[in-house]
């Protein structure tokens, strides 16, 4: 969020804040012009009041912080540490990464990471899929060729981040959804008809994404992302217009989840008898891998309600970063 | 957003056929009238009478084939239902058809006249033992808008002559037409409200916020068109695509709480209640039907979108090009938001009674379930919105308004996109208001407030209803 508009040519116009620098960028609620210092300063304290507000801490809890190496995570666990500190939070705070076992992949993420712990003073740790899964992504590939593979790796990434969690024993893991993001799982849930989850996506703290609330506090934050870029462009403040219609959509509080239960196997949330992850494994282990890929074949029937977000998705991976 | 649309990043080993056969599965048909010849014989028969050969293929939710009648009759089909199980039409309402030239609207005139013609034979049937049944009347208003946009003078003639020839040869009854230029919400006795209404225009300066703004002229325009002519409904050609459409729309523009208003069968907030029979009709099958009943449509005022609005008609088109039910389960989500009470047709007491029982009597049965909600506690003066929460109710207890006071009261999405931002600027646009406007700025909300005390006094006596 930082030089999204760095490079934009500014006029001899001052920072609205302190009238004494450069503006670097507009503000998309106020359009505000203001420099950078002022920005990260105004950043911080309306993360701080996000926080307090939705009371999203209590002193003393052990807060895991998703940490991939991205922007995002690392601006995220820069503010967290620092709002800690400042304001005397009193959380156990660290940082929690996933190895998902690609050769070479993960290695320059994790030096960022590492970085972030020694700069923000976090302690790290990392879960590789071989302790959450039994299989490491090399080792699925190999199974079952390149085809597929996306498949695995979008069902073990959504659950990922939580299943370490879980074995960590936090009480909250916090992740750096920003506005973008939410203002994009607020058109797809009613482009994909899903008024349940539509009632929901834009709380701050939510159990969706699994079993460990999960916090965001850059709900009200802004990046970059084709629709909604587009919409930027004519209208910069739309991502959080959009925010704003899905906070305010007439829901019928009735109107609940599908009913959502837990994996028979794992304990992690879903609402067929096994959840994916443990399908997809099932299939990994018994040598089968193509169980509980495409049309149901597996364990669960009617496991198709999700393929049509999938089309205009054009994410094969799901969005979900940390 | 970890993967953005080319590719996944994180390094997972996508590889780019893998998604394409997901793609080319859900390909359906997309709606064609000459159908094309890569089908199986047992595929060409008709779903709905399963005997003529099937011509023309829709989308929609499922999709369907049928052969020129059964579409037809199927069109109409959802025409009849939206308007009998919403008490849309009922004998004694004299009907304003809105119509802009456009497809839509030229169906919805279509299908009001055919229900009148078919109202009529059974009136004519039944007339000797049983008096009961009146039949409604229909007129039509074309609004013409030239002034804003302008064409040339012989296309604009054209036009105007192509619109009344169309409503002279709908059957049975000569129906009337009513033809107003824009500016005529401004009262006569105002020198020249083409000015006016160009300076009012001239001070919005998003280009969506422009656009927006005339349809709310537009809409005031039919109302005063509706009220000064006696008419007791207006009927509107909205189908689900421009629905749609308006769902994304109002989400991106923030207008997340009123949005559940918009899109209903009826709209009974407005002073002449306002239906959309067509809801459930896509705006390729309206094509559809154009085409093969020749029904002529005037191309002369087609209005091109464009900021805001423009990126959500060609963004929900491509959807729908992608899976043609896009559009269908859009206004199906949005359905289910809670709608407000003003979102029925009221009874009306002013018809006698035998005639409102006949009518109730020979509608189907459908049971109109009273909408539980709380009421808004206020609508915007520029947009007619239901605003949730209301700033300053207080300040407009005194008859005076001001621009301020004016602006404080329009809802949060007028103020961003239509409003002006300087003060000075602002004052000017208040001064080009039509007075229809400031009037419901000054009065909306008393109104609204009495009437919710009226709701609660009636409780006591209420079989008088
Ligand atoms: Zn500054
Ligand atoms: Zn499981
Ligand atoms: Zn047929
Ligand atoms: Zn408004």
């Amino acid at each position: 969020m930082d030089g999204a508009h760095g490079g934009e040519k500014t006029k001899s116009r001052l920072c609205s804040i302190c009238n004494q620098r450069r503006p670097a960028l507009k503000r998309p609620k106020t359009l505000q012009q203001i420099c950078r210092e002022c920005f990260y300063v105004v950043f911080e304290e309306e993360i701080h009041s996000v926080i307090v507000n939705n009371k999203l801490f209590k002193p003393g809890e052990r807060i895991a912080i998703g940490a991939s190496g991205g922007k995002d995570s690392t601006v995220l666990a820069y503010v967290m540490s620092e709002l800690n500190r400042r304001h005397n939070y009193g959380l156990d705070l660290f940082l929690l990464s996933v190895d998902e076992g690609i050769t070479g992949y993960r290695d320059d993420s994790l030096e960022t990471v590492k970085r972030n712990e020694i700069q923000y003073g976090l302690p790290l740790k990392v879960v590789s899929y071989k302790d959450l899964y039994g299989w490491t992504m090399d080792e699925i590939v190999k199974m079952i060729g390149l085809k597929n593979n996306c498949t695995f790796c979008g069902v073990f990434r959504r659950q990922a981040l939580d299943r370490g969690a879980a074995l960590l024993k936090v009480d909250k893991l916090v992740t750096g959804h920003n506005a973008d993001d939410i203002a994009e799982t607020v058109l797809l849930n009613i482009l994909r008809g899903d008024i349940a989850r539509l009632s929901r996506c834009t709380s701050i703290i939510t159990g969706e994404d699994g079993p460990i609330p999960r916090c965001k506090p850059f709900k009200y934050t802004y990046e970059k992302e084709i629709f909604i870029k587009d919409l930027e462009r004519i209208r910069p403040r739309a991502i959080l217009d959009i925010i704003k219609s899905g906070e305010d959509f007439r829901i019928a509080t009735s109107t609940k989840m599908p009913e959502q239960g837990t994996c028979q196997r794992c304990g992690y949330i879903s609402s067929q008898k096994w959840c994916k992850a443990c399908v997809l494994l099932e299939g990994l282990n018994r040598g089968l891998p193509k169980l509980g890929i495409g049309r149901t074949r597996g364990v669960n029937r009617k496991d198709d309600q999700h393929n049509d977000a999938k089309n205009i998705q054009s994410k094969p991976c799901g969005s979900l970063d940390f | 957003m970890a993967c953005n649309g080319t590719g996944c990043e994180s390094g997972c080993y996508k590889d780019s056929t893998g998604d394409e056969v997901e793609k080319s599965s859900t390909k359906k048909l997309n709606g064609d009238v000459n159908g094309d010849g890569n089908h199986h014989r047992h595929q060409t028969t008709c779903l709905k009478c399963k005997a003529a050969e099937a011509t023309i293929f829709t989308g929609g939710e499922g999709g369907s084939r049928f052969c020129a009648d059964c579409f037809r009759s199927n069109l109409y089909g959802k025409f009849k239902l939206a308007v009998t199980s919403h008490a849309m039409i009922s004998p004694t309402d004299k009907v304003l058809v809105a119509f802009s030239g456009g497809p839509s609207s030229r169906v919805a005139l279509q299908f009001v006249s055919e229900m009148q013609l078919k109202s009529q034979k059974n009136f004519d049937a039944t007339a000797i033992r049983d008096r009961s049944l009146p039949v409604f009347g229909v007129g039509v208003a074309f609004i013409d808008e030239t002034e804003l946009h302008p064409i040339t003078c012989t296309d604009f003639n054209k036009a105007i002559e192509d619109i009344k020839e169309i409503v002279s040869n709908l059957s049975p009854t000569k129906k009337e037409l009513h033809i107003v230029p824009i500016r005529n919400i401004y009262s006569t006795k105002t020198s020249d409200g083409s000015e006016t209404l160009k300076n009012l225009i001239n001070t919005v300066s998003d280009a969506t916020g422009k656009e927006d703004l005339l349809s709310h002229l537009r809409m005031l325009s039919l109302q005063k068109i509706a009220i000064e002519n006696g008419y007791t409904k207006l009927v509107l050609g909205s189908c689900t695509s421009r629905i749609a459409c308006h769902v994304l729309a109002a989400t991106v523009k923030g207008q997340g709480y009123s949005l559940a208003a918009d899109i209903q069968y009826a709209d009974a907030r407005w002073e002449i209640p306002v239906v959309l029979p067509l809801r459930d009709c896509l705006i390729q099958e309206l094509n559809i039907l154009c085409s093969l009943d020749s029904l002529k449509i005037v191309e002369e005022f087609k209005d091109s979108r464009g900021g805001i609005n423009g990126l959500v008609s060609s963004f929900v088109k491509l959807l729908q090009e992608e899976n043609p039910s896009r559009e269908c389960t859009i206004v199906r989500t949005a359905g289910k938001l809670t709608p407000f009470p003003f979102n029925k047709i009221p009874e009306t007491n002013t018809d006698s009674n035998d005639v409102h029982l006949a009518s109730q009597r020979r509608h189907k049965k459908f049971n109109l379930k009273p909408i539980e909600s709380l009421p808004p506690d206020s609508f915007c003066p520029i947009c007619n919105s239901p605003i949730r929460d209301l700033q300053s109710v207080t300040s407009f207890t005194n008859s005076q308004t001001t621009p301020e006071l004016f602006g404080a009261a329009c809802c949060s999405s007028c103020q961003y996109q239509i409003l002006p931002e300087e003060l000075s600027s602002m004052e000017e646009f208040y001064s080009f208001l039509p007075q229809s406007i400031i009037e419901r700025a000054r009065n909306g909300n008393q109104k609204w407030i009495r009437e919710k005390i009226q709701d609660c006094l009636i409780l006591d006596d209420e079989d008088e209803v």
